[in-house]
């Protein structure tokens, strides 16, 4: 069969350095060639306290291919360490140095006693996905710096959260701190690794966990396993990101259950919030149910984690009915038959039929075979826009490739996140005649 | 040297024509050693920040043509140069032509066939592209993996070609092959000269004008339509929104030009040895000497010089007036530059126009000659004719260095063209302007236009100064206190 990937709406395991980067002030060191930082230094990131061009890289050429570019390497870390203002240094590997054969474990052990952790990942580009590629970071900073660390007792309350994968998707920061939001909320103490002023005092604080909080299909699922092991940390995996009352109230009650929380005052945070919520949709619900060209079908055609979401919050919250959903970030095939069963008990048993796909073409094709009773509501990337022209159907852009509009640190996730999302998405009905 | 448009590869600049990525010295310097010696020699780095490769100018260019496929033979984060589609969409639209047999495919290439090869899953791929979508010819981009593994890209073509009765073209833009990622855009040239280029039939009023853009910022596009108005000619905007059908005629074309000759120099000589078209090697057209050379070169082709003078003389009483006062207040502003070779030594003048002293001028990488061995014009022009020698480094977009040199000179404004650069000015309290667009400085309306926006970007620099205070630079004090080159080795 005919490998293809068209319209690609992912990148290699190099994408992890994305990852790396969202650890505040931790340093991504790239041994590959110059143009792979660029590649996938993710969607709309930008700069930041570090860019793309200002990360260390052994820029391979065809010396190193022919001599092999472990000297390239050491030169490269070694001024790495006077020149970067960093807190942890993370060596990641590209298909050039691997196929070369560099031992960048090797190179890596020679700057153990530096000062600064300095760990090797192996993330060539033929290898894996960024998520798997994610999932491989994360394992590297447990093995080779967590489990260095003095051993502190754990903190009570305090949760390690999970889930999003920095900067492939836009909205993962805001995401981040939604589901900080939420966990607060139960009086517990919320631990994110990622994002703004969080760095290294909080990587050094996962051992330290009451608890684990995945929340995501399956990206991370490894490495709760290994914190659970090396640790002993329990963890809860949750896969549905939760958008809207509905869903929000549903991790509300799953996290605090885990916890072992007095389920007395959590009913009374849940309470207030959809009394809140409530009030908002009354004040626009004609908007979204008397008009002509809104939608009552849809599909998603995106991460596995942000399908689960929306198909959740569109059905089991706001009522809408799926056609199939196309999970399209190479989902890797032990967890495909988990993740379909995901898709099978909505609300009112409602079911919805998975595709999992990295062939653009193809999920166009049965999109436009399929029957929407109206106007199809297309969720997915900006590859989604032409199809959804050509079905004069309405359409949301909520993952990579994004380029639709400007993302700073909004989110769809929690009880205003669902709010945004309807704002967004029924802005449409004054686009067009109605 | 010349270029064989006939030959497998078209080779890095490296080898061809003995361009750098490293230099630290002054304009002079660098002036005198090109005269004397031929070539200032390369300095390596032992430390260096990511730049850019090949393959993402060589395999960008080529998807900015509207009726194409791209089969990108490598990893899936190699093709993550797919997501211009939606972006070359936008243009196409806003010009009102056609893409949508436009592709960018990846044969998505995993550990196994690192060991195995790929190649039969590469030539299904392009006949299933192909069957997709219809596009008029479809390139074959290499990856450093399909250059390792030895993928004989050629091997395929044949086949592929009888199948599918369109052109199938390789464009060998491996990652590792050239550390100066301009050798992509040659190897597309050379692709679309071998593989696309038709032998002219006819001479056409046409002039193939090489840049990046079609014009569209500030409707230039319409300003260009009026220029070549005067002297009976018509654009071929290459290659943002070309087709294939244009690219076949581009040998019947009066003349060829450009607003960047780092860009176009392989496309302009190659059409120019093969097919006669002249190149027209003026000053590019930034800028008053700049808009003033190309428009008198071009005029001479056709015979028109004082058609042209008519038309130039009617646009100075417009502009100059206006750009005689910025001139006032710009002058004796101090600049930094950092840009490519050849969009750097332009502006220079430009600023040089305005009265502005340049502290610093740093290109991304240094092209000594073109492929016919002339000289770039306006690094020539700015060597010959600067009031004052300043200090010149040849700097592969490393950040570590132009923040190091901004950080002592501390000019009144930086302004650079790439991605990420300017804003890092910003981020010590200097206002930056990125050139972003090449028409940005285009004729005498540029010139006025880029002057007041220097001037505002320098007054006001509320902006600058509020993120400057609350952002630092990821670079050590240590390093901030070192010389800009000394991780740059010596020879």
């Amino acid at each position: 069969m005919t490998k293809i990937l068209d319209e690609p709406r992912y990148v290699c395991a190099l994408g992890a350095s994305q990852t790396v980067l969202a650890i505040h002030r931790a340093v991504p060191v790239f041994h590959s060639g110059s143009g792979c930082a660029a590649r996938v230094s993710g969607d709309g990131s930008g700069t930041g306290y570090l860019a793309t061009n200002t990360l260390p890289c052994s820029n391979i050429s065809e010396t190193e291919v022919v001599f092999g570019g472990e000297g390239k390497l050491r030169d490269i870390m070694s001024n790495s360490l006077r020149v970067i203002d960093g807190d942890l240094f993370v060596v990641l590997s590209g298909c050039t140095t691997e196929i070369v054969g560099d031992d960048i474990e090797q190179v890596v052990s020679e700057f153990q006693d530096t000062g600064k952790p300095v760990i090797a990942v192996s993330t060539p580009g033929f290898k894996g996905t960024n998520y798997e590629g994610h999932e491989w970071v994360i394992d590297a900073l447990i093995r080779q710096y967590l489990t260095r660390l003095p051993k502190i007792e754990k903190i009570k309350g305090l949760v390690n959260i999970w889930g999003p994968v920095p900067s492939h998707d836009p909205y993962w920061l805001g995401d981040f701190r939604e589901l900080e939001n939420l966990v607060r909320e139960l009086g517990l103490t919320p631990n994110v690794v990622f994002g703004e002023h969080r760095g290294i005092e909080n990587l050094n604080k996962v051992p330290l966990a009451e608890f684990n909080l995945l929340v995501s299909p399956w990206v991370g699922l490894s490495n709760m396993e290994l914190l659970k092991t090396t640790f002993g940390t329990p963890y809860l995996h949750y896969p549905t990101l939760p958008i809207g009352a509905h869903e929000s109230s549903a991790f509300l009650r799953a996290v605090a259950g885990f916890a072992g929380l007095d389920p007395e005052p959590v009913e009374t945070i849940i309470a207030r919030h959809e009394e809140e919520y409530y009030y908002y949709i009354e004040r626009s619900v004609s908007v979204f149910f008397e008009n002509r060209t809104a939608s009552k079908m849809f599909s998603t055609v995106t991460t596995s984690s942000r399908a689960l979401a929306v198909a959740k919050f569109l059905i089991n919250d706001f009522g809408l009915m799926p056609n199939k959903q196309y999970l399209t970030e190479n989902v890797p095939v032990e967890h495909q038959e988990r993740i379909a069963g995901y898709f099978k008990n909505f609300n009112y048993r409602i079911k919805a039929e998975v595709v999992f796909s990295t062939d653009g073409y193809l999920i166009h094709k049965q999109i436009e075979e399929e029957y929407f009773a109206g106007p199809p509501l297309i969720v997915g990337s900006i590859f989604e826009k032409q199809i959804v022209k050509k079905l004069s159907g309405n359409f949301l852009c909520v993952s990579t490739p994004f380029q639709q509009k400007v993302v700073l640190h909004s989110s769809y996730v929690g009880y205003h996140g669902g709010l945004k999302f309807l704002e967004d998405l029924y802005t449409g009905v004054y686009q067009t005649y109605n | 040297m010349a270029i064989d448009v006939k030959s497998k590869l078209c080779g890095s600049r490296e080898s061809r024509i003995g361009s750098i990525t490293g230099y630290s010295g002054t304009l002079h310097e660098i002036g005198q050693e090109i005269a004397c010696a031929g070539c200032p020699s390369e300095r390596k780095r032992c430390f260096s920040q990511a730049s850019a490769c090949a393959s993402g100018c060589a395999l960008a260019q080529a998807a900015e043509i509207n009726d194409v496929a791209i089969v990108h033979h490598g990893p899936s984060g190699c093709a993550a140069i797919a997501q211009v589609k939606p972006a070359f969409d936008l243009l196409a639209n806003a010009i009102g032509r056609d893409r949508s047999s436009f592709a960018y495919t990846c044969t998505d290439m995993t550990e196994a066939d690192t060991v195995f090869g790929a190649i039969e899953n590469l030539k299904d791929v392009v006949i299933e592209t192909y069957n997709r979508y219809h596009p008029k010819a479809i390139f074959i981009g290499a990856s450093c993996v399909s250059g390792i593994i030895g993928e004989d890209l050629e091997g395929i073509i044949e086949d592929v070609r009888d199948i599918t009765g369109i052109p199938v073209a390789p464009i060998h833009c491996e990652g590792f092959k050239s550390q100066i990622w301009a050798s992509g855009f040659d190897a597309t040239y050379h692709a679309i000269l071998k593989y696309i280029v038709k032998p002219p039939q006819k001479k056409t009023n046409k002039v193939n004008i090489i840049g990046f853009t079609a014009g569209m910022a500030w409707n230039t596009r319409a300003d260009i339509i009026r220029l070549l108005d005067v002297l009976g000619l018509e654009p071929t905007f290459l290659l943002a929104a070309s087709t294939v059908k244009e690219l076949e005629h581009l040998p019947e074309a009066t003349a060829s030009i450009t607003t960047c000759s780092t860009l176009s120099s392989y496309l302009g000589i190659g059409l120019e040895t093969a097919y006669g078209v002249p190149f027209i090697r003026s000053l590019q057209p930034h800028g008053i000497t700049g808009y003033e050379d190309l428009a008198c070169q071009l005029s001479k082709v056709v015979g028109k010089e004082a058609e042209m003078e008519a038309f130039l003389q009617k646009e100075r009483n417009v502009y100059l007036p206006g750009i005689e006062k910025i001139k006032e207040q710009l002058t004796d502003k101090r600049v930094m530059i950092a840009m490519g070779p050849n969009l750097g030594a332009n502006i220079a003048r430009v600023l040089q126009e305005f009265g502005m002293k340049i502290e610093h001028l740093t290109a991304w990488h240094f092209d000594k000659q073109y492929d016919d061995g002339t000289r770039p014009q306006a690094l020539q022009y700015l060597i010959d004719h600067s009031p004052e020698n300043f200090t010149y480094s040849v700097n592969h977009l490393q950040n570590f260095e132009f923040m190091n040199i901004l950080n002592t000179i501390k000019p009144d404004i930086f302004v650079s063209r790439h991605p990420d650069s300017a804003i890092w000015a910003m981020k010590i309290g200097i206002p930056g302007y990125c050139v972003y667009d090449e028409y940005n400085v285009f004729g005498y309306k540029g010139t006025l236009r880029f002057g007041k926006t220097l001037l505002d970007l320098i007054l006001n620099r509320s902006f600058t100064e509020n993120l400057s205070k609350h952002v630092r630079l990821p670079y050590t004090d240590w390093w901030m206190r070192q010389k800009p080159d000394a991780f740059l080795l010596a020879n």
